[in-house]
């Protein structure tokens, strides 16, 4: 037998791992981002430049650039380890895999929410919303980012073992994924209004939590049926 | 353990095709007939609506087929779940089958409700939060046969499939409040509401039979589409060759 390795230990390599491998290939993270900034360029483009009009659709400009490019930095979250077999020892390594899961999903959105949280409000600004509403949009896009990642483990799982993934992850995930973009667009579209943005800070909390605690456990079934 | 030999006969193959073949004209031919009743005494013979005119006709489709949306749904994630619990093929096999005849009836639903829309809000798509819900299961229904297609491997379809819709199915809850949250616009509930539903007997017993029969119609659909879903995982068995004298082609 070999000694065990406690949960939280394993789980904490398997985070340390995971933020290591992303900051050796930085453009996993930056382009993420870049691609944020440039579906926020499409809009002034396509509809037009006037302020008045920008300033309405801020929040829900940033959302959907938000929500669009977390959904792209999903497809990496499994692939590049279930190619070179790693995932598959985190499957046999004897530990629960959802935990494991868990960590990995953290270090996902630490690598890819955290930097369009640092972005969004540059976004919101150029489409002139007001600077006293960045706490709440930056609250927002990070607790959504956050459920995005966990509801969106489960389905990057899912399609690991597919003919066709990245198309078929966000027929998958997208549908999941609006309610989180009700409540954060909403929220911060109501701070830069200058009205109290609470209620839907709450209730993305509280999907934050409630995904946080289902998600590894629907991700670690999907992984163990993509790997068979 | 006596009560739950049923159970067991129901996930063998054989046996189940047998039942269902036998099930079939049961739910078929009662389904014909509250349809027939349903929609003639709901497009023909029930009073014009005083405010609605003609067009509130419509319900007798749309809601029946709203409910049947739902009710698909909830079966699939059901039968899902008993699959990947109890590893029975049947039950994945009913999902499987599920899955295209809510999506069908969820586009039904869609199109009346657009329809419904012209001469009431005077628009074919309103942003209403209860079209947009249903819009939203449409997706979750079309996922749900593309991760399917995308397998070649019919048990890991199988499991992967069902997953998503135990996933999605914790989720239909959370999408529909956050949608009605959003925004409402839509007419309240008229059956189901307290103090008695708001339609007087000649609307309302035509709409109850159109739901029967509606119903009804997705357990015929669904039983001709599992025992198709069968022959086609067993690829002519041969208990189907002696009992049935269908030859095998080689």
């Amino acid at each position: 037998m070999t000694t065990s390795t406690p949960l939280l230990l394993a789980a904490f390599r398997v985070l340390a791992r995971d933020l290591k491998l992303a900051f050796r290939r930085l453009e996993q993270i930056s382009h993420p981002v870049v691609f944020f900034i440039m579906v926020a360029t499409l809009f002034p483009l396509a509809l037009s430049p006037q302020p008045s009009l920008l300033r309405d659709t801020a929040a829900g400009v940033v959302w959907v650039g938000a929500l669009l490019s977390s959904l792209l930095a999903l497809e990496g979250l499994y692939r590049s380890d279930a190619e070179d077999g790693s995932l598959e020892q985190l499957v046999l390594c004897g530990q629960p895999l959802a935990v494991l899961l868990l960590a990995k999903t953290v270090a996902h959105w630490l690598v890819s929410g955290i930097p369009l949280v640092v972005v969004a409000p540059l976004v919101a600004a150029s489409f002139g919303a007001n600077g006293a509403s960045f706490g709440v949009l930056m609250l927002s896009v990070a607790l959504g980012t956050g459920v995005l990642s966990f509801v969106g483990s489960a389905g990057a799982a899912l399609t690991l073992g597919s003919r066709r993934g990245s198309v078929l992850l966000s027929l998958l995930v997208l549908p999941l994924a609006m309610p989180v973009l009700i409540f954060g667009a909403r929220a911060a579209d109501l701070a830069m209004r200058g009205e109290p943005a609470e209620g839907p800070l709450w209730l993305l909390g509280a999907m934050l939590i409630l995904s946080a605690t289902l998600a590894p456990f629907g991700a670690a079934a999907a992984v163990r049926i993509s790997l068979e | 353990m006596a009560t739950w030999t049923w159970f067991h006969k129901l996930a063998s193959p054989p046996h189940f095709y047998r039942i269902a073949g036998k099930l079939l004209p049961w739910f078929a031919v009662p389904a014909v007939l509250s349809l027939a009743v349903g929609l003639y005494g709901g497009l023909v013979a029930a009073p014009a609506d005083y405010q609605q005119g003609d067009a509130f006709r419509i319900v007798y489709v749309h809601a029946p087929a709203a409910w049947v949306s739902l009710m698909c749904y909830t079966t699939m994630a059901v039968a899902a779940a008993v699959g990947l619990v109890w590893r029975m093929k049947l039950a994945h096999a009913l999902a499987a089958a599920t899955a295209p005849i809510g999506a069908s009836f969820t586009a039904l639903c869609l199109a009346t409700g657009s329809l419904w829309g012209k001469p009431m809000w005077g628009t074919w798509w309103e942003w209403d939060a209860r079209l947009t819900s249903q819009l939203i299961m449409f997706f979750l229904y079309l996922g749900y046969m593309a991760l399917r297609s995308a397998y070649d491997d019919l048990t890991r379809a199988d499991r992967a499939s069902g997953v998503l819709a135990v996933i999605g199915v914790v989720n239909v809850p959370i999408i529909h409040y956050s949608v009605y949250w959003w925004s409402t616009l839509h007419q309240g509930a008229t059956v189901v509401r307290k103090g008695g539903p708001a339609m007087p007997p000649s609307m309302l017993v035509p709409l109850l039979l159109c739901f029967l029969g509606f119903t009804l119609l997705y357990a015929a659909l669904a039983t001709v589409r599992v025992r198709a879903e069968v022959l086609r995982r067993e690829r002519l068995p041969t208990w189907l060759e002696t009992s049935e004298g269908v030859s095998r082609a080689s």
